[in-house]
């Protein structure tokens, strides 16, 4: 503080800490507190709000475990609640969206960084980019396009001879989530190829030639110097692509089949079609926290501190 | 166990620009070959070329008699020094060293034991667990030997290794590594723009200028009977003059100056023209005219090197000469503005061409 003060005046710093109380304040803990507290209030008609019947209760929180369904996994059936079947999916859907767009990604970002020409460099990420000045709706629909049954992908697929007959991508091939793991793939695999791109390119290329000179081939080089220096860039983009997977409204929406629930869709369906703001904050609570504690468990499997994506 | 190398013919180019020009050189096994030359001049490229990470555009690359053409780096046995070393900064010391036997599938006990063997060599014995980070420029140095030579490579490469040391350290290292070399037995090729750690170090010198061989010879040789200008002006002074040739006979021939007439050694000239040069420490001073080759000057500064005194003068014909002398104690130094006499002896001034370049 000391040191801002002297740098830029007591003015300017002014601005400064009032600016960023007013972002932490106002954008960030308020909205989040209104909502933590009324996730613990009933649904009540408007004329009792503030009534005898308005007083803090667990309820809300205890509806995420009603309405138990069949659900089989490896041949065994288990009575699962509904929001909870639909909530591990979701987690698990965006933990394999995240993984699918590690895949795709490290071997781009490694070319982009440490193979590709700098002149053709300025282009290649053009190419990657333009996409993304497109709205995710818009980008989203594309899709949906792209998937319909008598939709480009089908055609391109028969005419090719890979499949006899047109397939329902939106009802699903292997789960019902396929098309909304495609799409959101596409949507969010800048956000794991960038940071990825961004810490291998800070790698001695020396490092990469040094362990191929002292033997190492390419599987051994990648495991040894290159992941684990751009570690940090790997979970940086793993968070950012999970959590927007995990987060993300407008996808499922757009290409989901009937038989798949996103847990946000669920929430949206508390807020906007039951109009029962109380419960829909009280599952968001559920949901913000369980994935922050996905994602710590995560970053302790493999070793990486907060500090590390940090950077 | 060590391997020789053989350049035949071999050329490097990038786009249009020719890196290097048919380089012919035949390194003994066992032997401590630089590579001397400045920047630019195509020494690295060679020496990523023996690595294996790049390929020649023309020529043939033996090491230990096989032709390397196609062998990817980590099929060579060559291993490299890198000039910014290239250690692994997320690894502990040990693990550095041991890399290369982790690649070859050796156990873990193995490789720990050899490391702490290696470091031993290069005189860390307590290096084993620290972290990159915590040594300084010479530890890392040796660390980056160790793990060249955990290997057991025939040909160790070294690409300006010491150049980011301190001139204290850059000396010692330069003894170290020379008796790494012998102990280890083992092909050193090292790159170098310093012509005194060169011509220290090495049992050959090969100096480079604009991606040619230019000469290669032992230090002395290079040093006392340089082919060119090129060779006499990178590894030392000159005092150089510009003339004309006369009766040239039995190697030796008259040079006619504006500052008098000469007589020295003549080199291979090749029918380009040549100059003469002479080394100021071969460069006499004397009170009263010499029976040949001798200057009348004007002595200017005197500049005070410590080891030496080289005293700069001017010829009454205006040319500019240095003459070096050894401190011993007991030297005389003329004074500023004092006139009197330099000279050489023929057989130490040599008329040379400038330097074999295309064109």
């Amino acid at each position: 503080m000391e040191n801002l003060i002297r740098r830029y005046g007591r003015g300017l710093t002014g601005i400064f800490v009032l600016l960023v109380g007013f972002w932490l304040l106002m954008l960030v803990i308020l909205p989040n507190f209104a909502m933590f507290e009324q996730s613990f209030r009933p649904y009540l008609p408007v004329t009792e709000i503030g009534g005898p019947r308005d007083v803090y209760s667990l309820n809300n929180y205890a509806k995420f475990f009603d309405a138990p369904v069949e659900w089989s996994l490896f041949g065994i059936t288990l009575m699962v609640p509904v929001h909870v079947l639909s909530f591990l999916q979701t987690i698990f859907y965006s933990a394999l969206c995240t993984v699918i767009a590690l895949i795709l990604s490290y071997p781009l970002a490694f070319y982009l960084a440490k193979i590709a020409s700098p002149q053709s460099l300025p282009t290649l990420l053009l190419l990657l980019f333009i996409p993304l000045w497109v709205s995710e709706a818009l980008r989203a629909f594309a899709w949906y396009v792209i998937l319909t049954f008598n939709g480009p992908l089908n055609q391109l697929l028969m005419w090719l001879g890979l499949i006899d007959q047109a397939i329902r991508w939106q009802q699903g091939v292997l789960t019902n989530f396929d098309a909304i793991v495609i799409v959101m793939v596409y949507c969010y695999v800048l956000f794991m190829l960038l940071p990825i791109y961004t810490s291998i390119q800070s790698l001695d290329t020396n490092q990469i030639e040094a362990a191929e000179d002292l033997g190492a081939p390419w599987w051994r080089t990648h495991l040894r110097v290159v992941i684990p220096h751009a570690k940090p860039g790997i979970a940086s983009g793993c968070v950012m692509v999970f959590m927007l997977s995990a987060g993300s409204l407008l996808v499922p929406t757009v290409v989901g089949s009937t038989r798949a629930n996103w847990f946000p869709q669920t929430i949206y369906t508390w807020f906007n079609d039951s109009q029962d703001w109380q419960t829909g904050a009280a599952y968001s609570m559920i949901f913000l926290l369980l994935c922050i504690v996905f994602v710590i468990l995560m970053l302790r499997l493999f070793r990486v501190s907060l500090s590390d994506i940090a950077k | 166990m060590s391997a020789g190398i053989d350049l035949e013919n071999v050329c490097c180019d990038f786009g249009t620009f020719r890196a290097v020009d048919n380089a012919n050189v035949s390194i003994r096994p066992g032997e401590f070959f630089s590579f001397l030359g400045p920047s630019g001049c195509g020494k690295t490229t060679i020496l990523r070329m023996v690595s294996g990470f790049i390929e020649p555009t023309q020529g043939t690359i033996r090491i230990g008699g096989k032709d390397v053409k196609g062998t990817r780096p980590n099929q060579r046995p060559t291993a490299l020094i890198f000039q910014n070393l290239a250690l692994f900064p997320l690894m502990p010391i040990w693990e550095n060293i041991a890399f290369g036997l982790e690649v070859r599938g050796v156990d873990k006990a193995t490789r720990r034991r050899r490391a702490e063997e290696l470091l031993k060599l290069v005189d860390l014995p307590d290096a084993a667990d620290k972290m990159v980070s915590q040594l300084s420029g010479g530890q890392k140095q040796r660390v980056a030997i160790a793990r060249a030579l955990a290997v057991e490579p025939s040909v160790m490469l070294l690409d300006e290794p010491l150049s980011a040391l301190d001139l204290k350290l850059r000396q010692h290292m330069r003894a170290e590594l020379r008796a790494i070399q012998k102990r280890t037995g083992v092909t050193f090729i090292y790159i170098t723009h310093d012509q005194g750690e060169a011509l220290a170090m090495s049992d050959r010198v090969g100096v480079m200028s604009q991606g040619r061989i230019q000469q290669i010879a032992d230090p002395r040789e290079i040093y006392n009977n340089p082919v060119n200008g090129f060779v006499a002006s990178f590894v030392g002074e000159n005092n150089i003059f510009q003339g004309e040739i006369q009766n040239p006979s039995g190697g030796m021939a008259r040079y006619v100056t504006p500052h008098g007439t000469f007589r020295a050694r003549l080199g291979d000239l090749g029918g380009m023209p040549g100059k003469l040069y002479v080394r100021p420490e071969h460069t006499l001073i004397s009170a009263t005219p010499a029976e040949e080759n001798s200057i009348p000057v004007t002595v200017g500064d005197v500049s005070f090197e410590g080891s030496f005194i080289a005293i700069h003068a001017t010829s009454d014909t205006g040319a500019h000469l240095t003459a070096e002398i050894r401190n011993d104690g007991s030297a005389t130094v003329p004074e500023r503005g004092a006139k009197l006499y330099m000279s050489f002896a023929p057989e130490r001034a040599a008329i040379l061409p400038d330097a074999n370049v295309r064109g």
